[in-house]
């Protein structure tokens, strides 16, 4: 092993070096010091976003013998989920200043990049050991995260919920790993891809693999925990578990499908697909009859991991630059949604749709910006939402999926009717006793202004998608 | 050693695996559905080492495995239970159809 093998993992290097610096922080500084926790915490992170952006020369390679693979792919979701993060981080300040998290503000940062750094080597596995540890790695932590405000039920109910779903799948997930160890004798991607064989404990092996991925991709039948944790937790963590965590997790299932399980691929085209159209329907028609905008969102995730997967089993390069571009668009949509919610919540503490009755007479650019990102989701032209599913349709098209994008086209319908409700809500409902005005701190706004500028501008500057086809590649 | 077959460590590992799967829907104290989960991860990990004990013995890479799964399945389990021990503390139980139910639909 050359040590100049780590000069590779750049991202992570930085990453840990962000984490170390903020650990020394919380530990040591005095309690004048930590006053600016906050703004230095992200300060760094943005440093640590940007040095990836300019010093990470996106080459594939190789190191550690294959265990740990890098290459304009993995390099390019990183900056994905360091931007997303970024922003999420900014949402936070109203939520970590009150009197019951201020003192532990420092473990959300640490906890948060932990996870960041298990999706990092998620990502860029070269064999199932490195996979499995950074999944838990991006997992373990996060139910930590899901639990974090102590004192209110819900949350520590949702933290046990969490818990004990993510054990169970990644036993489950661990389970398959080791029958396609039996079967093959190795564990690294490049080798199984090669030797793999048409084998029935091959088949067995991969089938609980993934029930056990899809459980973190929370895709139908495999999503009831998610509304549930959804609500539960803070709502700066359920932003996270359902974009970063949720795109992460994708785009790993993704390069395991390229790499691992071509020679599989019939059977998991059939398995994957009325997966795909059980996780729409059912995804929309649960959202339909929420009340509550938290569960709302979460069952309209899961809707939306339906489309990200009809890009992810297209097995093109066309499908992988699809998966990469809805991911970022996604992101974008959800932060902005979420950051409406946030704002009123932190204010107000309402979060159920017939709160936001009237909400544009009273906060008139919250519920343009709750708009904007409700358009985006739907998949309205001109935002970006509209662009990211027309390339995951063209990817899946390319393919000759026709019945499964017919599908999925009737159910964008179906799911604009739901986000409309939304802004039915905010902009022409009555509401005797609106929402007061809502004051929101500079970081949180900063935040918005930054994914409505995402979701007008990834949308029509072209050249945003032309890199993510560049950096793609296929079966 | 090897006058064990196989197929019975298998058949040992498996039945593991499932007593586990059974006790987790099962149980309704959250301390016994912790330890359902942990029967599956051991179970998983006696997959692994009798894998590359009778089918690989040239190499560790199954070993490895058993042992990095090990380590995982002690940190989830501080994490559960700092987690259990925190509702313990604002409800006084811990059974799953009463103490966590508030969260549905």
């Amino acid at each position: 092993m050359k040590l100049s093998e780590y000069l590779l993992m750049k991202p992570e290097l930085s990453l840990i070096v962000v984490f170390l610096l903020l650990i020394f922080y919380d530990l040591f500084a005095s309690e004048k010091a930590k006053k600016h926790y906050f703004p230095v915490a992200c300060g760094l992170f943005l440093v640590h976003t940007i040095v990836c952006f300019f010093f990470c020369v996106p080459d594939s390679a190789t190191a550690f013998g294959g265990m740990y693979i890098t290459g304009p792919a993995q390099i390019t979701i990183k900056h994905v989920l360091n931007i997303g993060l970024f922003l999420i981080f900014l949402q936070a300040n109203t939520w970590l200043s009150r009197p019951d998290t201020i003192f532990k503000r420092g473990e959300f940062f640490m906890l948060t990049i932990l996870t960041l750094l298990g999706m990092y080597l998620m990502v860029s596995s070269g064999n199932f050991l490195l996979f499995f540890i950074g999944l838990e790695m991006a997992s373990l932590p996060v139910a930590a995260l899901v639990a974090f405000d102590k004192y209110r039920h819900h949350s520590a109910e949702a933290g046990a919920k969490y818990i004990f779903n993510a054990v169970f799948s990644s036993a489950v997930m661990i389970f398959g790993i080791s029958f396609i160890y039996g079967a093959c004798g190795t564990l690294y991607f490049a080798e199984l891809g090669a030797n793999m064989l048409y084998d029935p404990l091959l088949i067995m092996g991969m089938i609980f693999f993934m029930c056990g991925l899809f459980f973190k991709i929370a895709l139908v039948p495999f999503h009831l925990w998610a509304a549930d944790v959804y609500e539960g937790s803070p709502t700066n963590v359920t932003l996270y578990l359902s974009t970063i965590s949720k795109g992460a997790a994708a785009f790993a299932l993704m390069a395991i499908l390229y790499k691992v399980f071509p020679v599989l691929s019939n059977v998991w085209v059939d398995v994957i697909s009325i997966i795909i159209m059980l996780t729409i329907l059912v995804g929309n028609l649960f959202a339909l009859r929420q009340k509550n905008m938290k569960r709302f969102l979460a069952f309209s995730s899961i809707s939306q991991a339906g489309y990200i997967m009809l890009s992810v089993f297209s097995g093109t390069s066309l499908g992988m630059s699809a998966t990469i571009y809805f991911i970022f668009v996604y992101v974008f949509s959800n932060l902005a949604a979420f950051g409406v919610i946030t704002a009123i919540e932190n204010k107000t503490g309402k979060v159920n749709m017939d709160d936001y009755n009237g909400l544009y007479y009273t906060n008139p650019k919250l519920a343009l910006a709750m708009m904007i990102a409700m358009f985006s989701l739907g998949g309205i032209p001109p935002t970006a939402g509209f662009f990211s599913k027309f390339f995951v349709f063209i990817a899946a098209m390319d393919q000759g999926h026709t019945f499964l994008v017919f599908f999925a086209l009737i159910n964008t319908v179906i799911s604009l009717f739901y986000y409309l409700l939304v802004v039915k809500a905010m902009f022409i409902k009555k509401n005797n006793s609106p929402i007061e005005c809502v004051k929101t701190d500079g970081y949180l706004k900063a935040s918005l202004v930054l994914s409505m500028i995402g979701i007008g501008l990834v949308g029509l500057v072209s050249c945003i998608y032309e890199y993510f086809a560049s950096v793609s590649f296929g079966i | 050693m090897n006058n064990i077959p196989m197929e019975a460590c298998l058949a040992i590992s498996t039945l593991m695996f499932f007593a586990g799967v059974y006790g987790f829907l099962s149980r309704k104290n959250m301390i016994m559905v912790l330890v359902s989960l942990e029967l599956m991860l051991n179970a998983v990990d006696l997959n692994f080492v009798v894998f590359n004990r009778y089918l690989y013995p040239g190499q560790m890479e199954g070993m490895f495995f058993a042992l990095f799964g090990i380590a995982i399945a002690a940190a989830e389990t501080a994490i559960a239970i700092a987690i259990i021990i925190n509702i313990y503390r604002n409800v006084k139980r811990i059974y799953i159809d009463e103490n966590i139910t508030e969260l549905k639909h």
